[in-house]
């Protein structure tokens, strides 16, 4: 079932399928004397949802900061549907670690701001965000401030945000790492019936090995200091089954412990 | 003390479930529902030490809280205290009206320019270290004895606090909001109006209550060590006549009134621009 193929592909970046809609060329990234990120050249296929995984200190977050247009890159290019981009652009969201909210703004403003800012006429974002904030399960705390909800329904307001502007890249920045245990797998399942419904391209940070299995079509595992591509990993399974089979499969067991096998020599 | 103990030997005994409440009961719920109880005890604890104290006597010079109140009463009554406070109102006003504008404009722009932070911060560090009372005779020399002079103290001790703390709640403003505003295509003139100015809010509200705080003192330093006007000059004439009662009101007065601005504010600031804040 588990098709772990070696990093060697990833770095032969002349191989670029025709439909890759996020291409990442030659990145580095460094902080003064230190090296984050060295020579990452990866291609996002469209409709996929592709893992940064990787031990911390592998610079999974800051590739991804680099790729929404947040972070510079010291050198190498990103290009979004053949474009080169150097900033935030429309057909990206984020999606952040600590959900971004104003704490100021009720669930229905937060979800409306990408729209409130492109100068979105106020009947329209309400319709827009209603619907997603619907998506997300929240329906009913329409009116309710952030500091009201749980860390897991805060984290749906993020999601139902990035969803909102309509952005053909959704990038998640360990999106479920504030959120606890049950409600996190609650969460992934439901992330997973979101990706089959939506039909965009997600690019998922994580450090959690199970939590990059379940849900990708495509692992990218990073080395540390300096970071880079080290291997990339397609788990072929097999989501129409239900969560728990999926949980019990033995391909899924066996990618699980296959990555755990390479990430290994990095724990301390 | 035993009247108090009778009824809460009647609801220890039969007063639980009967639905019966007794003074002890009705006021411990009151306590439990309302902080404005503990807020009143407090008050209450203050005045009656006051009192005390006024009595026993601490000081030939020091009246009890009754004569006080009563000479409050009076000197509001026969008109001398609201023109006082029309005087002393006008150099207050004025003073941190200007450095609210200036103090949470500069702030701001210390806080979002690095250049303004190095151009300013210094100035405003010295400033603030500064025994501004010691500066007040010098503004004497330039300005005179009138209502510039006054106002120029007031902004001295008001305009430092309300810049420094405006700056920091500009710096401290959360990074990932930022972020999050760049990831949407924010413009800069969005950044600031949506998110950076929202999010500083309470600390640059801490910083202006602390920046009226200040003006207080300013105000009371300019009319006791410029020249005496309004409650300043109520404290000079009726300390300098032994009329001990109505210099103390007078003192007394400006506490409260100070004490009601800054919780003005504090309403005014949840009320209207902390939405999040009114629902517990």
């Amino acid at each position: 079932m588990a098709n772990p193929m070696p990093a060697r592909a990833a770095d032969q970046s002349g191989t670029a399928t025709s439909d890759a809609i996020v291409e990442v060329r030659d990145i580095c990234k460094r902080y003064g004397d230190i090296e984050a990120l060295r020579g990452i050249n990866l291609e996002f296929e469209r409709g996929k949802l592709t893992t940064l995984l990787g031990p911390s200190g592998c610079g999974k977050t800051t590739l991804l900061k680099i790729i929404a247009g947040l972070v510079p890159a010291t050198s190498g290019q990103i290009r979004i549907n053949g474009k080169v981009v150097t900033g935030p652009g429309p057909e990206r969201a984020f999606v952040f670690q600590d959900f971004a909210l104003m704490p100021w703004a009720t669930v229905l403003r937060n979800v409306g701001f990408g729209l409130e800012l492109k100068g979105v006429p106020q009947a329209e974002r309400h319709r827009i965000a209603k619907h997603y904030i619907g998506e997300v399960g929240l329906s009913g705390f329409e009116e309710k401030y952030p500091h009201e909800l749980s860390g897991g329904m805060r984290q749906r307001v993020g999601i139902a945000r990035a969803f909102s502007v309509n952005a053909d890249v959704l990038l998640l920045d360990e999106p479920f790492s504030a959120v606890d245990e049950q409600n996190r797998r609650k969460f992934q399942e439901d992330l997973l019936q979101l990706v089959e419904k939506e039909r965009k391209t997600f690019l998922f940070v994580t450090h959690s090995i199970e939590e990059a299995v379940y849900v990708s079509d495509r692992i990218v595992l990073l080395s540390p200091r300096p970071g880079r591509v080290s291997q990339i990993i397609e788990p072929n399974i097999d989501r129409s089954a239900a969560p728990d089979v999926i949980r019990r499969d033995k391909g899924y067991l066996d990618v699980v412990e296959e990555i755990w096998q390479g990430l290994r020599q990095y724990a301390e | 003390m035993h009247m108090a103990a009778t009824p809460h030997k009647v609801s220890a005994t039969g007063g639980a479930g009967s639905g019966s409440s007794t003074i002890v009961e009705t006021l411990a719920e009151f306590a439990r529902r309302r902080k404005s109880f503990w807020v009143v005890v407090s008050l209450a604890t203050l005045f009656t030490a006051w009192e005390i104290a006024g009595r026993v006597p601490i000081s030939f010079a020091f009246p009890t809280f009754l004569e006080t109140l009563a000479a409050l009463i009076e000197m509001a009554l026969d008109g001398t205290l609201l023109p006082a406070y029309a005087i002393t109102f006008q150099p207050l006003v004025i003073g941190v009206a200007v450095s609210a504008v200036l103090g949470i404009g500069l702030g701001i722009a210390m806080g979002l320019s690095d250049k303004a932070e190095w151009l300013l911060a210094p100035v405003f560090i010295v400033l603030q270290a500064a025994p501004m009372a010691a500066l007040v005779p010098l503004v004497t020399f330039v300005y005179g004895i009138g209502l510039v002079a006054k106002t120029l103290a007031v902004i001295m001790l008001a305009l430092p606090v309300i810049v420094l703390n405006s700056y920091k709640a500009v710096r401290h403003v959360n990074p990932s909001l930022v972020d999050m505003c760049r990831s949407f295509q924010g413009t800069r003139l969005q950044q600031i109006s949506k998110i950076i100015i929202p999010d500083a809010t309470p600390v640059l509200f801490a910083g202006l209550r602390l920046g009226i705080a200040a003006g207080f003192i300013g105000v009371m330093l300019a009319e006791l060590l410029i020249t005496p006007t309004g409650i300043g000059d109520l404290i000079t004439y009726h300390r300098s006549i032994a009329n001990y009662a109505h210099m103390y009101a007078a003192v007394a007065s400006i506490i409260a009134v100070s004490t009601i601005t800054l919780a003005a504010l504090q309403y005014i600031e949840v009320r209207f621009l902390r939405p999040e804040k009114r629902r517990k």
